[in-house]
């Protein structure tokens, strides 16, 4: 391995981790948010407790998700410097408005939240965890923008003397049209991934309590499952909408995301899962719904689909004089490899949809076993409770995963290949030794927050407490 | 004043900033093993939560000025920031983990009673608020004085020095300023923030540290102001002495508040004589003057500045409002007394069996 691998493995690691806890605390913050609100406007005591319990398992969720984002910026300066230097002039305002304009939101409000019981007017507390979700919500805005121009440049130009892309039009990069798909599919999948784990913890609470919490716990599972199902919903037609603007701006991303080898010219048909090489290039056996792709990608079953062969043969002469008339350097745009790996794409894409579509379903399915003041009972509901919500978080990886390797072997789609963005000066040793160090904590943290996740939802909602304002000398309602 | 010139003074706002408000952090999170030591295991308990909590609503906010002025520099100066943290890239590193300890037992340490599970945070919490103003101050140490930088053929400037060039005896003492800036600033602070024994503690550790302090930041900002300084870094050096000199005075008579405000003042002066002696640069080479990265040859284009600009003019005061906002709903002393019974999952599973 060299220093190019290292680093993308360390990006890839620590990326993914860091992305299992972004979508928790995006979708759950506005249901604990939904819970507080609840409570102040309906006097509802159920509500309060759900909301402390919920929100006692967000904190624990949101530790993760926060100190594993320093990483995430701080690793553009360290092992992609060529990469920083060369778009920094479009790529890092997004991150510092990310850092302005929500990350203080989030921090200094969820402070606020977190320590204000007894000790902020009841409805301004109610609307500090509100500010938190939106917090959250603009921060994905700035870094999938971010993320959308490395997916599909746009409003900016190569300057010569500089040796480096430029900012021509801030708009153009904030409303690109990957970007104005990419936001709701993300926010939508992250709400159902919060949605899906207020409904896995609520569900298995409801199963093991008796009346009346079971009434209550019962009221989260169809929140949590109400809010999966209209995510999912979201997701679907979002996703519809990127997979053919995708086709557009990154052909062969769409031709890799189905091995399609050779060009469909009308009803590609769209393969569920095949059984041959791991990369779909010999096929022993597959399963096909036909017309399906050509669907997906153009929006017409009569639509063309191109195949990996011909564009291995026609997009880098495409792109490569793209660039020659943008003036980049010959460097920057000579790809070391002309595809993605396919059967990485293949295969998280198909992970993607149906770890999406398995999540929804079951959300459906509790909904219909609770309905009317019912409670599952049959043991099977335990180990779907469990399942469903890491089949959101995962299936968000998997598209994560998918998006990313698809675009290789780019950095920035057409300007600048991953092997161009690494650190000149990084040394293999250097970053072996912090993918490491970063691998062993982050397995460690993990351990401990699912052990103390685990176990403050088998505890469960705190007995309702009228709360009241904390006079002076009072002991606090909240502390360290 | 150039756009260029501007976002260096935003930068160094930011990074002072950051020290000013994560300083205490930093000094709270190292002060567990002196002000956290009570009669027996339950009052040094009560104690350490006591330190911890006058930070609680407070930390997470502070850090986020480290991650704006990172954010700022890479879409400022594109080239500082990638020359600056795949240079230091050891440091870098180290002070990430450091953090995330620090942060992880700020959120964890609470969550269970367990004695062994409270240690284990506590050595997390003091090594990760000790390592970050060290490694800080010895990076930005380095950036001011200057460090081996050339440039390739591309216009990246690259750091050729290893992990020993930055551990030379200035900027060591650089970070051993930075250290002793930030335990008398949260020396400081506790005294401000606590009641009871904890505050008369914190004010006799406050001058212990002060005067280390003082000393430590005199040599090096001389230092400073001898080699590349200027009118305007010796005022800065001349501010920050009376800064850390009237918090010792203001402590020792009893005026926190004043205390607080004279170690504010002096991390300011301290941050301002290193930010005067390196404009116009922001990363000095010593190799040779050509390679230094300046706000002319590293800043990002005027139309990605003026965005900037018109951003920061708008939502910076917004922030700073609720910010401070945040500090004013929390402004009350905090003792012992105030300290509630702390909620653990298996503690209770194991007074109620099921």
């Amino acid at each position: 391995m060299n220093t190019l691998d290292l680093a993308r493995w360390q990006f890839a690691i620590t990326t993914v981790y860091h992305f299992l806890f972004v979508p928790i605390t995006i979708g759950m913050s506005a249901i604990v948010a939904y819970f507080h609100t609840r409570w102040v406007v309906k006097r509802d005591p159920e509500m309060l407790r759900l909301a402390k319990f919920f929100g006692k398992l967000f904190t624990i969720n949101f530790a993760l998700g926060l100190v594993t984002g320093i990483v995430q910026e701080f690793q553009f300066g360290m092992n992609w410097s060529a990469y920083s230097r060369f778009v920094g002039d479009i790529f890092g305002a997004p991150l510092a408005f990310e850092a302005l304009l929500a990350f203080f939101l989030e921090s200094t409000f969820l402070g606020l939240w977190i320590f204000g019981w007894g000790r902020l007017p009841e409805k301004l507390h109610a609307m500090t965890i509100w500010i938190v979700h939106i917090g959250t919500v603009l921060s994905a805005y700035f870094i999938l923008s971010a993320n959308s121009f490395m997916q599909n440049p746009v409003g900016w130009r190569y300057n010569p003397q500089k040796n480096r892309a430029e900012l021509t039009d801030f708009m153009a990069v904030l409303t690109n049209k990957v970007q104005l798909v990419t936001f709701p599919h993300v926010i939508t999948a992250s709400y159902m991934v919060g949605g899906a784990v207020i409904m896995g913890v609520a569900l298995y609470q409801q199963m093991r309590s008796k009346d009346p919490d079971r009434g209550m716990y019962r009221k989260a599972t169809r929140i949590g499952a109400i809010v999966t199902l209209v995510g999912g919903l979201g997701v679907a037609v979002t996703g519809d909408a990127q997979g053919k603007i995708m086709t557009d701006v990154q052909p062969m991303k769409m031709a890799a995301a189905e091995a399609l080898y050779d060009t469909q010219n009308r009803c590609a048909a769209f393969s569920i899962f095949t059984v041959g090489t791991p990369d779909g290039q010999s096929q022993k056996f597959a399963v096909k719904v036909p017309c399906v792709l050509s669907f997906l990608a153009t929006g017409s079953v009569n639509g063309k689909v191109d195949g990996i062969n011909d564009l291995k043969r026609t997009l880098p002469g495409q792109l490569q004089a793209q660039a020659k008339a943008d003036g980049i350097p010959e460097q920057y745009v000579s790809p070391d490899q002309l595809t993605p790996t396919i059967w990485m794409t293949y295969w998280n894409f198909r992970f993607m949809i149906g770890a999406g579509m398995a999540a929804a379903f079951f959300a459906a399915l509790t909904l219909w076993a609770t309905r009317k003041g019912r409670t599952p009972t049959s043991r099977w509901w335990t180990p779907l409770a469990v399942v469903t919500p890491l089949l959101t978080v995962f299936g968000q990886s998997f598209g994560w995963i998918f998006t990313e390797v698809g675009r290789q072997p780019w950095l920035v789609y057409g300007v600048i290949t991953t092997s161009s963005g690494v650190s000149p000066s990084s040394t293999t040793g250097q970053v072996l030794f912090s993918m490491i160090g970063f691998t062993l904590l982050y397995a460690v943290l993990a351990v401990i927050e699912v052990k103390l996740f685990l176990d403050y939802t088998r505890k469960g909602a705190e007995p309702f407490e009228e709360p009241r304002m904390v006079e002076s000398d009072d002991e606090l309602q909240f502390a360290y | 004043m150039s756009l260029e010139t501007l976002w260096f003074v935003v930068i160094a706002a930011l990074w002072t900033g950051y020290f000013v408000l994560e300083g205490f952090d930093f000094g709270v999170g190292m002060s567990l093993p002196f002000l956290g030591r009570g009669q027996d295991a339950d009052d040094s308990e009560k104690r350490k939560r006591v330190l911890l909590n006058t930070i609680g609503p407070f930390w997470d906010g502070n850090e986020v000025w480290l991650i704006t002025a990172a954010g700022a520099m890479f879409a400022a100066f594109p080239a500082w920031y990638g020359t600056l943290f795949s240079g230091f890239y050891l440091a870098f590193f180290a002070i990430l983990i450091a953090l995330i300890l620090r942060n992880m037992g700020f959120e964890y340490r609470h969550k269970r009673t367990s004695p062994r599970w409270r240690r284990g945070w506590d050595i997390c919490i003091v090594a990760g608020s000790l390592l970050p103003p060290l490694l800080l101050g010895i990076g930005l140490t380095n950036m001011v004085v200057g460090v081996p930088i050339t440039q390739n053929a591309n216009g990246d400037f690259l750091f050729t020095g290893t992990l020993l060039t930055l551990l030379n005896p200035l900027a060591l003492l650089g970070g051993l300023v930075f250290v002793g800036l930030s335990l008398a600033h949260g020396m400081h602070f506790i005294a401000l923030k606590t009641a009871g024994e904890i505050r008369q503690g914190a004010r006799r550790l406050a001058t212990r540290f002060g005067v280390v302090a003082t000393v430590f930041a005199l040599v090096l900002l001389l230092w400073f102001d001898i080699t590349t300084g200027t009118a305007a870094s010796w005022v800065t050096t001349v501010l920050a002495v009376i800064g850390l000199v009237g918090a010792l005075a203001a402590n020792a008579i009893g005026r926190e508040g004043w205390a607080f405000i004279g170690s504010t003042l002096t991390w300011v002066m301290t941050l301002s004589t290193y930010f005067l002696a390196l404009f116009p640069n922001l990363m000095t080479s010593s190799t040779a003057e050509r390679f230094s990265l300046t706000v002319h040859n590293a800043a990002s284009t005027h139309l990605t500045l003026q965005i900037m600009s018109w951003t920061a003019l708008v939502f910076v005061p917004i922030t700073l409002l609720y910010s401070a906002w945040n500090y004013w709903v929390f402004r009350r002393r905090l003792a012992v007394e105030h300290i509630p019974a702390a909620h653990d999952p298996l503690a209770a599973e194991e007074q109620v069996p099921a």
